[in-house]
């Protein structure tokens, strides 16, 4: 399918192009939806569709009202600090703690490893309404439900899994014999990690970091239960925008979380490359 | 190394049995790893597990009226309601006793609300009595009092409720749950008008099949495409399959809202070229098709990646040996490559499904009535209702059918082969 041949006969030729048309087509399903805010945030009117004066690329169609509201306007500023104050602490626990049990894991003796693997990797199975109740229900009784910390404890814990799966992927390739040769050599057990285990990992880690990182960002459910107007974040902005008083301000806020999660999306691909060349597989 | 008391023991240099020195090492290197689990391992168990387990706890925790009302509850012990005759004097001078502490601690209400779910107007009863019982007499005679303040309290069936409620542990919520109810006749459904909960679990069903259905015809063609290109266009075209992945939720859903509604881009498209009329602009969002198409662009990457995972590693050799043995290019495909694909479709189908059953925003924000599912009906009883023991009993339920489809993703392609992007 990959080229088609000079042989090929003209049914073949027929549903060589077809099934790329159809492809296309799925691609442009998959990619227009958040290609579409991008323009639509520009409006300098308050619909949420072309104007006459934006089809013809009239400037007077386009402005960066939307933007400066969202630079502007108080609740969205607080809902942005909230987000900011909220996703790198969870990311930062959620990453400490994940990086060490996976090196853990990654032992060659470990005793009840599929049942703690289990337990670890459940956060990311279990559906989030369901996670959202418990910690609900839970954080309630404990006086944790509508304070900070009770936000940042719960998108770590959601956060986890992503760590651990990635490190995990990183340590599958690692070889032990560099730490039996650093511990030959006379380094202690801290100095062996930082100096020889760690820089080998740390794509797993800093892959790892980043989805802990977007899930707490992106994170609505558990937060719209567990936090009250003082933790109210992006998202739950976002959310409480799309359900009672629709602006185009969200438009503005959709693109630029799109940009976010460009630079995200690029910053691991380099690292998967990275990591890949390091391990002797396949050239970018 | 052979010790001269023991030619068969072999042990270390220092004298040790090398079994035993052997099982230590091994040992300390078990203690090791679990060390560096450990902190997670306490944290994902206080911050995570034990909310579920409190969750669970509470679809079958009933202490409110053993709690509130604990002598009444002592006393009806003896009463049985099937003399269809309110209980005696005792009864009423219990529940005196305990309605003046209840409404001391202002408790009663809760009381009140809580058997509200199980009996309509009980609610306001209790809110009734708690106001005249002040001016009741200490001395009784208590029923008389008491049918005086509210002639509810000589209905069987509240009493019934009361009895029904006392034990510490109910399976009622769970009963609630699948819309049936405990009659004095044992247990039987409820009356078809009252129905909601099986019928959202058929929803939420359905929807969750078709949108699985759909990210799969969908999913497989761009997988195909992504495997069998060479390996510098797939990653570029990989990119429109991550960069959806990787944005935001909420974002694709404020498109998809922007997209189609009745003012939106796709209906304007459609009027513009004149497909439709103005005044017949389709209908496309707050209803099934608006969950189904956004969920479906939502999930679609998950379809994708795993699809493709295991596409990658089918070898083009066997589907060129079909072709020289005089396959079609149809043949081909369906009989030697298509089986080999089966994993992927299984591991792909299995988590957009597990993912989809549990959905909540996207249904909330696109859905309208008729496009919602069972969680934001959990998500309703737990922040409007407040019938928390209801929201997770329906939780629980939920929770068995993902961990059950779960157990079965293991088995297709095992918890610890999860790749991410």
């Amino acid at each position: 399918m990959s080229a088609l041949p000079p042989y090929a006969s003209p049914l073949q030729r027929t549903w060589f192009y077809t099934f790329r048309l159809l492809c296309g087509l799925i691609f442009f399903f998959l990619i227009f939806p958040i290609l579409v805010i991008l323009p639509l945030s520009f409006n300098a009117q308050d619909f949420f569709t072309f104007t006459k004066e934006m089809l013809a690329l009239d400037p007077a169609g386009y402005s960066f009202k939307h933007y400066h509201d969202f630079f502007t306007n108080p609740d969205w500023q607080q809902a942005l600090t909230n987000s900011v104050l909220i996703a790198p602490v969870a990311t930062l626990l959620a990453t400490s703690f994940g990086t060490l049990a996976a090196i853990g894991l990654s032992q060659s003796h470990v005793p009840f490893k599929s049942a703690i693997m289990a337990i670890l990797i459940s956060p990311m199975i279990v559906p989030l309404i369901i996670s959202a109740a418990g910690m609900y229900f839970f954080y309630s009784r404990i006086g944790l439900q509508g304070t900070y910390w009770g936000v940042v404890l719960a998108h770590a814990a959601l956060g986890t899994p992503f760590v651990i799966i990635t490190v995990t992927a990183t340590l599958v390739g690692f070889d032990r014999s560099l730490v039996r040769a650093a511990a030959s050599m006379g380094a202690n057990p801290v100095t062996t990690f930082f100096k020889v285990q760690m820089p080998l990992i740390v794509p797993g880690v800093v892959s790892g970091a980043l989805f802990a990182f977007i899930t707490s960002f992106d994170e609505v459910v558990v937060v719209l239960f567990l936090g009250s107007a003082g933790q109210k974040t992006l998202p739950w902005q976002m959310f409480t925008g799309l359900r009672e008083q629709i602006s185009p301000t969200i438009l503005a806020v959709a693109s630029l979380m799109v940009a976010i999660s460009i630079v995200l999306l690029t910053v691991l691909e380099f690292l998967r490359r990275r990591s890949e060349r390091l391990r002797g597989m396949t050239p970018g | 190394m052979s010790n001269t008391a023991n030619a068969e023991m072999l042990t270390t240099q220092d004298g040790k049995p090398l079994k035993a020195a052997l099982s230590r090492a091994l040992f300390r290197e078990k203690m090791r790893s679990l060390m560096l689990i450990a902190p997670l391992l306490i944290f994902v168990l206080l911050t995570f597990v034990a909310p579920i387990v409190d969750m669970l706890w509470r679809s079958v925790e009933n202490k409110i009226v053993s709690d509130t009302l604990p002598e009444t509850v002592v006393v009806l012990q003896e009463w049985d309601p099937a003399t269809g005759e309110a209980p005696d004097e005792a009864a009423y001078e219990a529940l005196y006793n305990d309605l003046k502490i209840a409404v001391a601690e202002k408790t009663h209400t809760r009381l009140g609300s809580r058997l509200n779910y199980e009996k309509s107007g009980i609610s306001s009863l209790f809110r009734k009595t708690g106001r005249r019982i002040k001016r009741m007499d200490e001395a009784g005679p208590f029923k008389e009092q008491f049918l005086e303040a509210d002639g509810k309290w000589g209905d069987v069936e509240v009493w019934q409720v009361l009895k029904q409620l006392s034990p510490r542990f109910t399976g009622g919520y769970f009963l609630n749950a699948v819309d049936a109810e405990q009659t004095p006749e044992g247990i039987q459904m409820k009356p078809d008008e009252d129905r909601i909960y099986l019928f959202l679990f058929g929803r939420t069903l359905f929807l969750s099949i078709m949108i699985t259905i759909s990210c799969l015809l969908l999913g497989y063609p761009i997988a195909f495409l992504l495997a069998s290109l060479p390996l510098r266009s797939s990653n570029l075209l990989m990119i429109l399959v991550l960069l959806p992945f990787w944005t935001s939720l909420l974002v694709r859903t404020s498109a998809w809202k922007v997209l189609l509604q009745q003012q939106g881009v796709i209906n304007d498209f459609l009027v513009w070229i004149g497909l439709i009329s103005d005044a017949n602009r389709l209908v496309m969002i707050n209803n099934q098709t608006g969950t189904i198409i956004a969920m479906t662009h939502i999930l679609l990457p998950f379809m994708i990646l795993p699809l493709y995972s295991v596409m990658k590693t089918i070898s083009p050799s066997y589907v060129r040996a079909a072709k020289s043995l005089g396959a079609n290019d149809w043949i081909a495909f369906w009989r030697v490559y298509f089986p080999q694909s089966v994993p992927g479709i299984g591991a792909g189908a299995v988590l957009v499904f597990i993912l989809s059953i549990g959905y909540y925003i996207t249904p909330e924000l696109v859905g309208g009535t008729s496009g919602i599912f069972i969680s934001n009906r959990i998500a309703y009883h737990i922040s409007s209702s407040l019938n928390w023991g209801l929201a997770a009993a329906l939780g629980t339920l939920l929770l068995v059918a993902v961990l059950v489809l779960f157990v079965v993703y293991d088995k297709i392609v095992g918890i610890d082969n999860v790749k991410l992007g």
